[in-house]
């Protein structure tokens, strides 16, 4: 039991790791590739706020997967299970360079362990439905045309301003700022409610602590940590392959991306970081210039947020399971999440994308 | 199954409003100051300031 728990919260960890690499591209992808900011100050920016936004909320994750699965049903060998098909699935898609949702590959994987070991009725499909098929498609589609709009006007208004591209650059620097404190406080905040919950669960902690300061800390140390490592592969789709970014239209993505993000979570409907701010990019694209979008890159894109959540599920159930056999099928697993993340890295060294050719 | 067709509806408007509304009051000034005019353009910097520091409570309070 106690090896589990910390087995656990160590996998939590790496999550939040991969978490922060992964969606560094939502908030910086699109400053880099106008050159607002050089690529390594852009990552170190938003590894600084992300680590602030873990500090900055009072509000802490009441649930491990907001209600998607009955909880009470639920042990440390099925948060684990979860935990690698989440991270296996962020590794994956990092090696792809597309960006996906984290916490669409943590709900799949906590959803496919639960299904597994405490059988499909412990898997709240109505609140799937409604927490994650409506506001996958929902997010794009709104930050999309707040974004072409956005950018429309930017535009139009700009005509033969010769001095306007400077000033959007610097509007850049703000609006993505914004969006990685947003995205600080949210993200490290879902890692520290697992991480507190499964030391309630083992009896560490008494019912409805609050995180340890511990806790606070490793979580968001770990997502800053990730953010600064930088997810080049990403952070190139984002920024370069969807659609050419032009600085008025990179301020008009990441503000409309920031305005959706907050509306929404002041709103209390919960929409991934992700799909808003690659929806931003992709409506960008088409306030300037509909062909501008290069739709063959986008509809992969499209195809990896459907894949998510049943890919992650399966990995999760499969690890959720061999790890509910005892001491032996948890290290069975973590050996195997290792070999795939070495396995990734391996991969990625083909073909490395780093600061200096993420513009390229 | 419920699905909140009216806060979907609020997120839409609201973050139109603020996000076209931001867009459109920064290139407004950036337009005039490339102009020479130095009045527009701080009051539309000013008031794009005021709703990302309105943002960063938000971010801060929620």
């Amino acid at each position: 039991m106690e090896i589990l728990v910390v087995v656990v919260v160590v996998t939590a960890l790496v999550f939040d790791f991969t978490n922060g690499f992964h969606d560094t591209a939502n908030a910086m992808a699109t400053s880099i590739a106008t050159g607002a900011l050089p690529p390594r100050v852009a990552v170190a920016v938003s590894a600084v706020l992300n680590l602030v936004g873990a500090f900055l909320s009072i509000e802490v994750a009441r649930t491990i997967s907001s209600g998607l699965v009955d909880e009470t049903r639920i042990g440390p060998a099925v948060v684990f299970g979860g935990l690698v098909g989440a991270v296996v699935w962020n590794l994956a898609t990092w090696l792809l360079g597309l960006p996906s949702s984290s916490s669409h590959a943590l709900f799949g994987g906590l959803i496919g362990a639960t299904w597994v070991a405490a059988g499909s009725d412990a898997v709240r499909f109505g609140a799937v439905v409604e927490k994650v098929v409506v506001p996958a498609i929902a997010s794009p589609l709104i930050a999309g045309l707040v974004a072409a709009l956005a950018t429309f006007a930017a535009y139009r208004l700009t005509r033969g301003a010769k001095t306007a591209q400077r000033g959007f650059r610097y509007g850049q620097i703000a609006s993505a700022s914004l969006v990685s404190l947003a995205h600080g406080t949210n993200d490290a905040q879902k890692t520290m409610g697992i991480i507190t919950l499964t030391l309630i669960t083992a009896g560490t902690l008494p019912a409805g602590a609050a995180p340890p300061l511990w806790v606070i800390l490793s979580a968001g140390t770990a997502i800053a940590l990730g953010t600064w490592l930088g997810g080049w592969r990403i952070i190139q789709t984002m920024g370069r392959k969807i659609t050419d970014v032009e600085s008025p239209q990179g301020f008009a993505a990441e503000t409309g991306a920031a305005a959706v993000i907050l509306t929404s979570s002041q709103l209390g409907f919960a929409l991934s970081t992700t799909h808003v701010c690659a929806g931003g990019v992709v409506g960008s694209g088409i306030g300037k210039r509909l062909a501008d979008v290069r739709w063959t890159v986008a509809g992969r894109m499209v195809l990896a947020w459907l894949l998510t959540l049943p890919a992650a599920a399966v990995v999760g159930a499969l690890a959720g399971r061999t790890a509910s056999a005892g001491t032996a099928g948890v290290l069975a697993v973590a050996a195997v999440g290792l070999l795939v993340a070495v396995g990734c890295w391996v991969l990625s060294r083909r073909n490395p994308v780093g600061a200096h050719n993420v513009n390229a | 199954m419920h699905i909140d067709w009216s806060g979907l509806g609020q997120v839409l408007g609201v973050s139109l409003v603020l996000g076209v509304g931001v867009v459109t009051l920064f290139s407004a000034g950036l337009a005039f100051a490339d102009r020479g005019n130095k009045v527009v353009p701080a009051l539309s910097f000013t008031a794009c300031v005021a709703v990302v520091l309105y943002g960063i409570y938000l971010v801060a309070v929620h």
